[in-house]
């Protein structure tokens, strides 16, 4: 098991956990999405969908604790890329400019992947941790968003998992080497897409909620 | 596209990195580059500026320089803030005064990275890219006499792309302007023109983890494809190398 741990252990090793995991978490939020988009079908819909998906039992587990090892791998190459490149230039420009390849999507990787961790601790706190006797998740919800600084944090959360999304999409395929000027330009649509219908998709629910119901 | 509006000679206030030693530390001094014609190139301009120095007994500006056209790879510096300055595809040598205007303030410093140790000024240590390459080995080649032309068929199309990849001269401003100072673009390169050839394919495995664990212990950075380095390298060499890199790392780990 060496060289796989060689492999890991290098820069190229840790970046392509790091496109694995996050393409994961992009399958995943498509997922979420859908399920989530079934609160426009009422309140019946949403809780018949939330009872199905709980009627998994132990795949549902399985699924969870995937999205753990996941996020724990997806977080900590993160950490060790991030420490590495701090490191790599010890002494910084007194004036730097970007020549024209970065966005804001590339620039706060780091930054808006620690909002996204607080986000989703507060998230799972919200609506999974929760007593769930004599109560359904629909009324969890709407219980929540009637408050309108919990209507702005998670649309201030969608923002930032947009912009994230919106390098890390691309991003991960350029790491798995699928990069070739054919389909290059697919996959870049495809990430400012996919950006805005989970930052859209997402945020305009609690709007929903606050304004529709 | 020029700048300097017509005008034959512009007048420029430097602010260059002064650093002795690579132990010791630097800081930016302030010099005034009178009468520059517009016609000269910075490194000219440079020159320029460093005769005045030395005439006042001051000790010029070092900096890396050789063919002064563009291929050697030798000069480099970032200038107000990009490496080998505002044009693009463009070195330092080849860079023109014509694009600054009068009375510009002009901000020279080194290429900074943990790998690149400063010697003196503007001159960098780049031995760490030579010894990525040396890491890379030889590759197979029949040394018998003079082959026929063609024996060895290679697509256009592969000819073309191995090329485009040797196209890099080894300056060292992918490194300088990646925000991780990562070199992924230049052992891209290395990696690509040689593995779009059927020449040196049995050390193609061989060579690929070789060069990769060396960038990794010379203490570059890691890649987060900010698109940096395609930007700003004088040979405008793509970050599809960058995947191809990736892909071989890929096969040559698994496969």
């Amino acid at each position: 098991m060496n060289w796989l741990l060689d492999i890991i252990e290098s820069s190229i090793g840790k970046k392509l956990l790091m496109a694995l995991t996050g393409l994961g978490f992009c399958v995943f939020l498509f997922g979420h999405l859908a399920g989530n988009l079934t609160i426009y079908g009422g309140k019946d819909a949403f809780n018949s969908y939330a009872e199905h998906l709980h009627s998994l039992g132990p795949i549902l587990t399985v699924a969870e604790i995937g999205l753990l090892i996941f996020a724990m791998v997806h977080i900590l190459s993160g950490i060790f890329l991030f420490w590495g490149n701090l490191k790599a230039r010890p002494q910084r420009y007194v004036m730097k400019k970007s020549a024209g390849g970065r966005t804001i999507g590339s620039r706060t990787m780091p930054y808006t992947g620690f909002l996204v961790l607080l986000f989703v601790i507060f998230h799972l706190m919200n609506f999974h941790f929760v007593d769930k006797t004599n109560t359904t998740i629909f009324q969890i919800v709407q219980n929540a968003f009637s408050d309108p600084i919990y209507v702005g944090i998670y649309i201030a959360a969608m923002l930032v998992v947009g912009i994230h999304v919106s390098h890390g999409f691309w991003s991960a395929f350029q790491t798995l080497g699928a990069n070739h000027p054919k389909y290059m330009p697919l996959i870049k649509g495809l990430s400012i897409c996919f950006s805005l219908i989970v930052g859209m998709g997402f945020g305009f629910l609690p709007i929903y909620f606050l304004f529709m119901l | 596209m020029t700048r300097s509006n017509g005008k034959k000679n512009i007048n420029l206030t430097l602010k260059v990195w002064r650093q002795v030693g690579s132990d010791v530390k630097g800081r930016l001094e302030t010099y005034q580059a009178n009468n520059i014609s517009t016609d000269m190139s910075f490194l000219e301009m440079l020159d320029v500026v460093n005769e005045e120095l030395i005439i006042n007994h001051r000790d010029p500006i070092a900096f890396d320089h050789d063919c002064r056209e563009g291929i050697c790879g030798m000069c480099g510096a970032v200038v107000n803030g990009r490496a080998h300055g505002p044009e693009k595809g463009t070195t330092l040598c080849q860079l023109h005064m014509r694009h600054f205007s009068d009375r510009d303030t002009v901000i020279i410093e080194p290429w900074r990275s943990r790998a690149f140790k400063i010697i003196k000024d503007l001159v960098v240590d780049r031995s760490a890219l030579d010894a990525i390459i040396q890491a890379g080995g030889y590759i197979s080649v029949s040394a018998g006499g003079t082959p026929d032309a063609n024996v060895i068929p290679v697509p256009q199309e592969a000819a073309e792309k191995a090329m485009d990849a040797a196209a890099c001269i080894g300056c060292g401003a992918c490194i300088a302007a990646c925000p991780n100072a990562s070199a992924m673009l230049f052992v891209g390169a290395k990696v690509s023109h040689l593995a779009l050839l059927p020449q040196g394919a049995p050390e193609a495995a061989r060579r690929v983890l070789k060069m990769v664990q060396k960038m990794d212990d010379c203490g570059f950075g890691n890649c987060t494809n900010e698109r940096e380095c395609e930007a700003v390298c004088p040979k405008e060499i793509s970050i599809t190398n960058i995947a191809r890199l990736n892909r071989e790392y890929i096969k040559a780990g698994f496969l």
